[in-house]
């Protein structure tokens, strides 16, 4: 499971930053990396891609993530789970299969779960977006979902957990007190390849008790 | 580790129509329209499909929403959600066919997002077509799925016509049963066509699945009040509950008279590379009682000119058993 604070809202750059914790370190390697592995993926991409008349999109947009606004500079045809663990550093959203198969990836927009890497960014310009990393208390203490996850021993391997959180979140959001099927039904688009639906069901039912 | 390094393509978001359709004529050929984009995105990421120009719609408030029209029925914005409707109170009291349809989409999230437009416009899931190779549905010269050691477990029974793919989507099958009209605007103007004519016969034109040519928009899909609050039933089997496009799927329409079918609608996706309207079935129907005996009889004649392939002559008597099923109401 992730800290529960905000990670920076910059992308780290070694000169930065004089003092690396291991965490921070990692975060920038992925950030560099996905910028230079980046621009050559997207090499010509890049350069096609600018709009070319009124009406196409502008690549420097804010978005709100987590209660924050950050500003960022987005290709048009980048997805949300790319915009966010590569260029946001919030690597708590997974990347499983990348077409829509297992929901590792699932974040909010407006408080409705999507799959983050069949989204493009563009769309989600005026959203709300909250990721598994802005789920907890700013104090730390952690979502209810998360910590009946740990109480009921739902995450085996561990990877689709932060999906099933998001999906779990947004379920007690719009019905605090769901029943059993009702909430297999609103997990239903997150895959375990460990096959743990029925702890994460039991944790889904005690954070519902819970709150 | 970028896996979706679709390339580049210009994007608009347009928040009117007649600027979409406008970008879309400008750049007909090149352009490709977005709404959920749970079809599109998949053939961008394989670069199958590389447009240079994408129009969303997402932006576009007279696309989107229910409303009532005329006669009791329903005018449904073409890039309205599936979740939207699904839970629409109008279209699941009066319209429940649809609303079920729909739920047995994908996943939620997929739901939330993709659009009733988008579903209908879908193209076929036929691996060998994805894959990116050159069969007859991409312009080339031969089908890979009809060929002897071909895997072909999801393909067509009926109807093949050099092509072998069939219609995967849920919604489709509902739609031709309710007799939807779908609205189609384009720098031309504007065209009504029945659900029933909208969806391509491979022998008419192999290369789309639908009438839609560049620079068409799907606007909307009307519901006529006739059907409203009829006798519904949509089946859908399919290997997962979730995520699975259907193996077959029956969706049906019965309008009673008492205790006599007056008027019956019966159609099966993911049987035929069109939604597949069982006419001879409904006319077999019409004027019976839904007894042991008719349904037996409906479920054999459901199948009579099926023509399975090397593997998928298990969806023989699941179309049988589940029209069976649809004409005994249990
Ligand atoms: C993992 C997965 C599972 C799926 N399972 C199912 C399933 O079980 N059943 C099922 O039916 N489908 C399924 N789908 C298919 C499909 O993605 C969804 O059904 C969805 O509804 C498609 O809608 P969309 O708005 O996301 O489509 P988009 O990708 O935005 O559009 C699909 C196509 O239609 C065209 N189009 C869209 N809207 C319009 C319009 N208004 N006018 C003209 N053209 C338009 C687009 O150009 C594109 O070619 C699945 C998809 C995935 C990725
Ligand atoms: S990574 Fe998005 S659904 Fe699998
Ligand atoms: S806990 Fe391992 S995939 Fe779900």
């Amino acid at each position: 499971m992730n800290p529960p604070h905000s990670p920076p809202t910059t992308v780290l750059l070694p000169e930065t930053r004089a003092n690396w914790s291991r965490r921070d370190f990692i975060k920038g390697v992925i950030a560099s990396g996905a910028t230079v592995s980046g621009l050559s993926y997207f090499g010509a991409g890049c350069a096609q891609s600018l709009p070319a008349q009124a009406g196409g999109v502008e690549r420097l947009l804010s978005l709100t993530v987590n209660g924050q606004t950050r500003r960022v500079d987005v290709l048009p045809n980048e997805t949300l789970a790319t915009t966010l663990r590569y260029k946001l550093g919030l690597t708590g959203t997974k990347l499983g299969c990348d077409r829509a198969e297992c929901g590792a990836c699932t974040v909010l927009i407006d408080d409705v779960t999507h799959y983050a890497c069949s989204t493009l960014t563009h769309r989600v310009r005026d959203r709300e977006i909250t990721t598994v990393e802005g789920v907890a208390a700013a104090d730390g203490t952690l979502h209810p979902v998360q910590q009946a996850f740990i109480d009921e021993l739902a995450p085996q391997c561990g990877f689709c957990t932060p999906g099933q959180v998001m999906s779990a979140v947004a379920l007690l959001r719009a019905n605090p007190s769901p029943t059993r099927e009702e909430a297999r039904q609103a997990l239903a688009g997150n895959l375990c390849r460990c096959g743990a639906y029925d702890h994460y069901l039991n944790g889904v039912m005690r954070a519902a008790r819970g709150a | 580790m970028l896996k979706d390094a679709m390339t580049g393509f210009e994007l608009y978001r347009p928040t009117d129509l007649d600027t979409a359709i406008d970008i879309l004529t400008r750049h007909r050929g090149n352009a490709w329209v977005l709404a959920g984009g749970y079809d599109s995105l998949d053939w961008f990421k394989e670069r199958v499909r590389t447009p240079g120009v994408v129009v969303d719609l997402e932006g576009i408030e007279e696309l989107r929403g229910i409303r009532e029209i005329d006669g009791g029925g329903l005018e449904i914005g073409a890039t309205t959600t599936l979740t939207d409707l699904e839970r629409h109170p109008q279209v699941r009291g009066r319209f429940g066919l649809l609303a079920d349809a729909a739920r047995r989409v994908a996943s939620p999230q997929i739901r939330n997002a993709g659009t009733l437009g988008g579903n209908v416009c879908q193209d076929t899931r036929c691996w060998y077509y994805r894959y990116g190779v050159s069969c007859y549905r991409a312009g080339g010269n031969t089908c890979y799925a009809a060929a002897p050691e071909a895997m072909n477990r999801e393909h067509a029974i009926y109807g093949a016509s050099r092509c072998v793919a069939v219609s995967p989507s849920d919604t489709a099958p509902a739609l031709v049963a309710l007799d939807a009209e779908m609205v189609v605007r384009s720098a031309r103007g504007e065209r009504v066509i029945e659900a029933g004519d909208f969806f391509m016969e491979p022998s008419v034109d192999i290369r789309r699945m639908t009438v839609l040519e560049p620079g068409d928009v799907l606007v909307s899909i009307r519901l006529p009040g006739r059907w409203a609050g009829a006798d519904f039933r949509f089946e859908k089997v399919a290997d997962r509950a979730t995520w699975d496009f259907a193996l077959v799927s029956v969706a049906s329409a019965f309008r009673m008279d008492g205790a006599t079918i007056a008027d019956a609608r019966i159609v099966c996706g993911a049987v035929q590379c069109v939604p597949r309207r069982l006419r001879s079935v409904e006319r077999r129907v019409a004027g019976q009682t839904r007894t042991e005996e008719v349904a037996l009889a409906a479920g054999a004649l459901a199948v009579a000119d099926a023509e399975p392939l090397a593997f998928n002559g298990y969806k023989v008597p699941l179309v049988q058993n589940l029209v069976k099923r649809a004409v005994l109401g249990a």
